[in-house]
């Protein structure tokens, strides 16, 4: 018996079980230990909340929506907001996070500088306060839906949102979206044979003038198809407020402002030291073969500089997400706000709601950074 | 992260507990009371210029704390929003919550809690700018409301404009503190809430005098304090302190005159202070504990009076409040 003990692999595989089993009698002991205080305290456990009506009103929902909706709907709903701001966040703040990271490596002294206050600002206050700033500025600054802004009598601003005209879904704007789809798709593979034809001949095609081209042609192609009738329903003042048209909300507003220039801060500085990391020899190797500054930026640095920044990236998306649940500061109904905020307050059961929003986030940044790190690898050196 | 991580930490804390003592005497052991309250509620439970808090719902926790320690100072106040006040109940990291809670059938079966009383009985309410000329609920159609989150606020309102068939728009914040600032910005035309917290969000107002509270009340909101479900002793003593004190204005019993009243030869009078019946040793107290209470924090007249009534800025009637024998609700069950 202690001879086995002496035998390094039967040891290590001993501890390997004594951990294991400390883990699922320290889990079982948490959970019964609950179960009990629960049953103890009489409160009620269970799902079947899911299917109750809520009874509460919400504020912007993206799908139809009603107080005589269940607490799953309301759910579903806070997790489309959630969405739908850590979309539009990760898109733009990717867009200004390259453009200030690019801009903190110029020649230009403002211009170097300038970028590098902006990262050091934003980067060292606390993202709350930051919500907070922008919502509470956004609705001091915007007058009453009364002494609207206005623009071309179409377009709204007040501090009741940004009030746009919405297209009416006739075959008119049909069409113009499928034609957007289809240009997007086009410009992929276009893109790629660019990319082989300079492979195998040696000759460069101007990808991002013609992607742009179509990218403008075909949606004005698809308005005279889809038979040039594009009707919008304009916003007009009744009472209280606007009616018709689509409302931006000052909150989703101000949560993604702030999401953005936060955010993008960090991105800016993984992008930086990216590109400061490709080895100076290869932008003097691409120069001395007679590339431009703008090929070599694009054929030699870029795409290793980016191999380098997507974890630091990743990361930032990941944060992006999770740190939108700071919106119940400001009311933007996201799931945090409404499902572990409204319905936990209305159903009581915290266990449970607090469980679901953790796997939500948990989903979301798993599926994110599983993306993501499929890219990674598949844009990663390939080691022959 | 900070609400949120706040929130699954006491749902986690559910999780950890393991069953103690009564709370009577963890409370006698630990030397305080563990009371949950508002962050701050003009006239409820609300920080003085000196740094102490005060309030009708501050004057409940002293009452128990007179009662069980008597010393009506031993309180340890925790401010809660309107989402934590039921985990940090149920948590154990406080022991009695006197936060204007409303007092529903689902709170009191599905919670595991229970409600000992109704220390303020109040109405859902509109608070809103006279600039914009509304004279009753009935012109709010399409108004835009905000309200804190967690509250039986959101249910009523959205209860009331559907059974009025008005369009109606809520914004939800977490603090009340933002709920001001929105509506103060103009992000929102009305702020709904307990009547009670409107007059006091008024009288923190730049101009109180341009905000009315309209007329109507939407719902019934009997605010009360609460307790942990399974502790009846304890039940037993957040009731009675509450109810000594609604006794001791029925009997005429002050804090100036109590200690006159010791010597009375009314029996009521001799029940509640202790010097006859056994009333404080039933609860397991000492048995002058409504004399503490009355001498220290003062009888539910005095309080009132003291915290919202018409000689502070919310100038509050006595309305519902008013004892029984005078047309209004607050009643206390006899010392006997």
């Amino acid at each position: 018996m202690l001879n086995a003990l002496r035998n390094r692999k039967v040891r290590g595989i001993l501890f390997q079980l004594l951990t294991v089993l400390g883990l699922v009698a320290f889990l079982w002991y948490i959970g019964s230990n609950t179960m009990h205080n629960i049953e103890q305290r009489g409160i009620k456990t269970g799902f079947a909340f899911l299917d109750n009506s809520a009874g509460f009103g919400i504020s912007e929902a993206p799908v139809a929506y009603t107080e005589t909706d269940t607490h799953g709907r309301v759910f579903f709903v806070g997790l489309l907001n959630t969405l739908i701001v850590s979309f539009y966040g990760i898109i733009f703040a990717t867009i200004l996070g390259i453009l200030i990271g690019v801009l903190r490596l110029s020649n230009n002294w403002l211009i170097r500088k300038l970028s590098s206050a902006y990262i050091d600002i934003f980067r060292n206050i606390p993202l709350l306060l930051q919500i907070l700033f922008w919502y509470n500025v956004v609705l001091k600054a915007l007058p009453s839906p009364k002494q609207s802004m206005e623009f071309k009598g179409d377009i709204f601003l007040n501090n009741r949102g940004l009030i746009i005209p919405s297209p009416d879904m006739n075959s008119t704007t049909i069409t113009i979206i499928i034609s957007f789809l289809v240009a997007l798709v086009s410009i992929y593979f276009l893109n790629r044979w660019a990319k082989k034809k300079q492979e195998d001949t040696g000759n460069d095609f101007p990808t991002f003038l013609v992607s742009i081209g179509i990218l403008v042609v075909l949606p004005i192609l698809a308005y005279f198809i889809g038979g040039a009738n594009f009707n919008f329903d304009i916003p007009a003042l009744k009472g209280f407020n606007f009616v018709g048209g689509k409302t931006i909300s000052p909150e989703f507003l101000a949560l993604t402002l702030a999401l953005v220039i936060y955010t993008a801060t960090f991105i800016a500085e993984a992008v930086r030291s990216g590109i400061e990391a490709v080895n100076k020899g290869q932008k003097e190797a691409a120069a001395s073969i007679g590339l431009s500054s703008y090929q070599s930026l694009k054929l030699v640095v870029l795409p290793q500089a980016i191999r380098i920044a997507i974890p630091p990236v990743i990361n930032q998306y990941l944060n992006l997400i999770k740190n939108s649940s700071l919106a119940a500061a400001i009311g933007y109904p996201e799931i945090v706000t409404l499902f572990s905020g409204t319905s936990l307050n209305q159903v009581g059961q915290a266990i449970e709601i607090i469980a679901i929003t953790m796997l939500v986030y948990l989903t979301m940044s798993i599926s994110v950074s599983v993306l993501l790190n499929w890219l990674n690898h598949k844009i990663k050196i390939k080691e022959r | 992260m900070t609400k949120f991580t706040k929130l699954s930490l006491a749902a986690l804390a559910l999780v950890g507990m393991s069953a103690t003592a009564g709370t009577l005497e963890d409370t006698k052991k630990q030397g305080f009371v563990k009371c949950g309250v508002h962050v701050s509620n003009a006239g409820f439970s609300e920080v003085t210029s000196g740094g102490e808090r005060k309030g009708m719902d501050v004057d409940g926790c002293r009452a128990v704390a007179a009662a069980v320690l008597g010393d009506a100072s031993k309180v340890k106040y925790t401010p809660l929003n309107a989402k934590e006040r039921f985990a940090a109940l149920s948590s154990g990291e406080i022991d009695v919550l006197y936060r204007g809670t409303t007092w529903t059938e689902t709170r009191d079966t599905s919670l595991g809690l229970n409600f000992a009383g109704v220390n303020y009985y109040d109405g859902q309410g509109f608070l809103v700018k006279n600039s914009d000329g509304i004279k009753n609920a009935a012109e709010l159609d399409g108004a835009t409301f905000c309200i804190q989150a967690g509250t039986t606020t959101e249910l009523n309102v959205a209860d009331y404009f559907r059974a009025n068939k008005m369009a109606y728009k809520v914004n939800t914040y977490d603090s009340n503190d933002q709920v001001i600032k929105s509506y103060e910005s103009g992000r929102c035309d009305v702020i709904t809430s307990d009547a009670s917290q409107l007059y006091g969000i008024r009288s923190t107002l730049k101009d109180p005098s341009g905000h009315t509270v309209l007329p109507e009340i939407i719902s019934k909101e009997p605010l009360g304090p609460v307790v942990r479900q399974g502790d009846d002793a304890w039940f037993n003593i957040i009731k009675w302190s509450y109810n000594a004190m609604v006794e001791a204005e029925e009997l005429g019993v002050t804090s100036q005159n109590v200690n006159k009243m010791k010597t009375s030869d009314s029996p009521a009078i001799k029940r509640l202070l202790g010097t006859e019946g056994n009333m404080g040793a039933n609860l397991g107290l000492s048995a002058d504990f409504a004399y503490n209470i009355i001498k220290q924090v003062g009888n539910y007249g005095e309080i009132f009076e003291r915290n919202i009534g018409m000689n502070t800025p919310l100038k509050m009637k006595r309305g519902l409040n008013d004892l029984w024998t005078r047309g209004g609700l607050q009643y206390s069950p006899p010392f006997r």
